[in-house]
């Protein structure tokens, strides 16, 4: 019962990011109750994208219980993929109205360094968005867990995997911009990234890549696989000593979790219009994290809730009260950590059984428990 | 003591130093296809690093480790050592909490193992199979849709047997199953690993004198790394050193 309810609530939600937001943004008359502005689309476009992102964190962290606090690379190889191809997509358009990107000018580069040739592909950079960031979990991976580096070690690894990345990508020589990064796109495919239409067909994109990263992980996790990173998280000795090679599981999740980053990344470039090295750091991908505690690591919805929700109160939160986003943050994952460990989802579905305990304690009658001595006297 | 036909485990000249501290200080011990073998010895003897040593989570620093007299284990991987037919119940129970019980045991059955095999698979019809069997053997079949971290210490203990017990070893190696076990919790215990070790070998840490009175054919002292006495409990129970350095005053109480 409590399944079904669970199946058409996402099934609506799905409906309503899918198909009723970017219609109301398309046919509502502008101003009316019912009407999503451009901007409004923009901004879950960008929220959808990140909740890609969670999802795979969730699967890494959530699933098998290895806290990765790198992500923000793996997102940010994905962003700069598709920033790349957005880059040379703008032609001779530049500032400097060169063949070459402004930046190159700028710097004088006098030709295209080579790898950013395979850019000018669509298909080339689309494969490369979640292959590029795939490839560097996957041998970031298998050295890190054949040598059996685990726990908070891993973390600390992680994070000095996003530090060194972060310093990398702001270095000129590496010709991807150094801290400026790459922006001032124009165009994707053709078609105008200012125009609404297609910033929408983009939001429309990004829920549905949304919808499939999410059956994917549900088709992960409901595996017998899935079942053996569960396994991994609570008694992972016991997984080796049955004979399977956990290292072999964490490459693969650590690897599919990277590529989801990389996808999200790349939906993120041309909604956003702009990568730079900030979105790489150590603090980028910390937040990424808190977006799964918040929302209910081991869960997918979870991941999905605390990606769109605490990005959602981000954005209200840094033009209402810019001084204080950073002090809600900390205070909603010190909160989240010491009393819902099983963060908003966690809240929601113990909430319909301690709201009945409390109901019943307090409609108790004051004088004595007799009026519930039936129970007593049945037996 | 020889590597014979019959031999499940043999170990010779076994040394493990860690850090100056001799846990297994010329190791001779050796033991046969379908024995019920017991070890006993105080805390510190090396008991458990003879467990952990057998399966590849410590490696010898010199010595002989042979398993079904040609499989050497000094040089292979954990996961090598429990394919090739070494299964080990640990101390505490270590199960999947969060998984059922019948999950639990599934994924334990002996089979392909890599990740695209479970990935795109589903269990084997035999697989099931086994994992019905067991769910009886262990006294678990009420509780198959249980999560596993219901069950009480007892049936915790019995269902990482029964995960041992799937993966189908030729030797199961027991590290103190009854530590924290009601009585009756015991004696169900002795019976289960009497009957699994009608088909296999079965290899026993144990502290409780009663339970290895209980089950064992033949019984091993350890003391400082090394066996000091050998054989039947009766044997062992009148051998004067163990008597002296393991069971101490008070010794015939407990047995």
């Amino acid at each position: 019962m409590e399944k079904k309810v669970g199946g058409v609530v996402l099934v609506l939600a799905a409906l309503w990011f899918l198909v009723a937001m970017p219609s109301l943004n398309a046919f509502g008359t502008p101003g009316s109750f019912f009407h999503v502005s451009d901007f409004t689309l923009n901004l879950f476009g960008k929220f959808l994208a990140y909740a890609i992102l969670a999802l795979g964190l969730d699967l890494i962290w959530g699933y098998t219980g290895i806290l990765s606090m790198g992500h923000g690379v793996f997102f940010g190889l994905g962003a700069y993929c598709m920033g790349m191809y957005l880059t040379l997509e703008i032609g001779g358009e530049g500032v400097y109205q060169s063949k070459l990107p402004d930046f190159m000018v700028w710097n004088r580069v006098k030709e295209l360094p080579l790898f950013w040739k395979p850019f000018h592909s669509f298909f080339f950079t689309t494969l490369a968005v979640a292959v590029v960031p795939g490839l560097l979990a996957a041998v970031f991976g298998f050295l890190a867990f054949r040598t059996r580096v685990r726990g908070v070690y891993f973390a600390i690894i992680t994070q000095a995997l996003a530090l060194s990345a972060w310093l990398v990508f702001n270095r000129n020589e590496i010709n991807l911009g150094g801290t400026n990064g790459l922006t001032n796109f124009k165009k994707i495919l053709g078609f105008t990234l200012t125009e609404a239409s297609t910033q929408r067909g983009l939001y429309v994109v990004t829920a549905l890549a949304l919808c499939g990263a999410y059956l994917l992980c549900r088709w992960i996790v409901k595996s017998r696989a899935g079942k053996i990173l569960l396994a991994i998280r609570d008694a992972e000795n016991r997984v080796l000593y049955s004979g399977y090679t956990p290292a072999n599981y964490k490459v693969f999740v650590f690897t599919v979790s990277a590529m989801l980053a990389g996808v999200a990344g790349a939906l993120y470039v041309p909604q956003v219009g702009i990568i730079t090295p900030g979105r790489i750091g150590v603090l980028p991908s910390i937040e990424m994290v808190i977006w799964v505690a918040v929302g209910g690591r081991g869960s997918l919805i979870g991941a999905v809730i605390g990606a769109v929700g605490v990005n959602w109160a981000r954005s209200y939160l840094t033009s209402s009260y810019p001084d204080y986003w950073l002090y809600f943050l900390g205070g909603i994952f010190i909160l989240v950590v010491q009393f819902f460990p099983d963060g908003i989802l966690g809240v929601a579905r113990d909430a319909p059984r301690k709201l009945e305990k409390w109901i019943r304690r307090t409609t108790r009658p004051a004088a004595g428990d007799e009026a519930f001595a039936p129970v007593r006297s049945e037996g | 003591m020889t590597l014979t036909s019959k031999s499940i485990l043999y170990m010779e000249d076994v040394f493990v130093v860690f850090d100056g501290f001799k846990a297994l200080n010329a190791l001779n011990f050796s033991m046969d296809r379908g024995e019920l073998r017991c070890v006993i010895g105080p805390n510190g003897a090396g008991k458990t690093t003879l467990l952990d040593v057998v399966t590849g989570k410590v490696k010898p620093d010199s010595g002989r480790v042979v398993f079904k007299e040609k499989t050497n284990l000094a040089r292979m991987r954990q996961e090598e050592i429990s394919n090739a037919g070494i299964g080990r119940k640990f101390q505490t129970p270590t199960i999947y909490e969060n998984l059922t019980v019948r999950d639990n045991l599934e994924l334990s059955v002996k089979q392909d193992k890599k990740v695209t095999s479970l990935l795109f698979g589903g269990a084997t019809p035999e697989a099931q199979e086994r994992v019905e069997e067991t769910l009886d053997v262990i006294g678990l079949a009420s509780k198959s849709n249980w999560r596993a971290g219901l069950l009480a210490h007892g049936e915790k203990q019995w269902l990482e047997i029964g995960m041992v017990v799937v993966q189908d070893p030729d030797l199961l190696l027991v590290d103190e199953p009854v530590a924290g076990m009601t009585e009756g919790e015991t004696e169900k215990t002795a019976a289960l690993l009497r009957r699994i070790a009608e088909h296999r070998s079965v290899l026993v840490i144990e502290h409780d004198m009663k339970f290895v009175r209980e089950i064992a054919e033949r019984v091993t002292v350890l003391h400082e790394g090394a066996v000091i006495c050998e054989g039947s409990i009766d044997h062992v129970h009148k051998d004067e050193r163990v008597v002296e350095l393991y069971l101490g005053r008070g010794s015939e109480e407990h047995a």
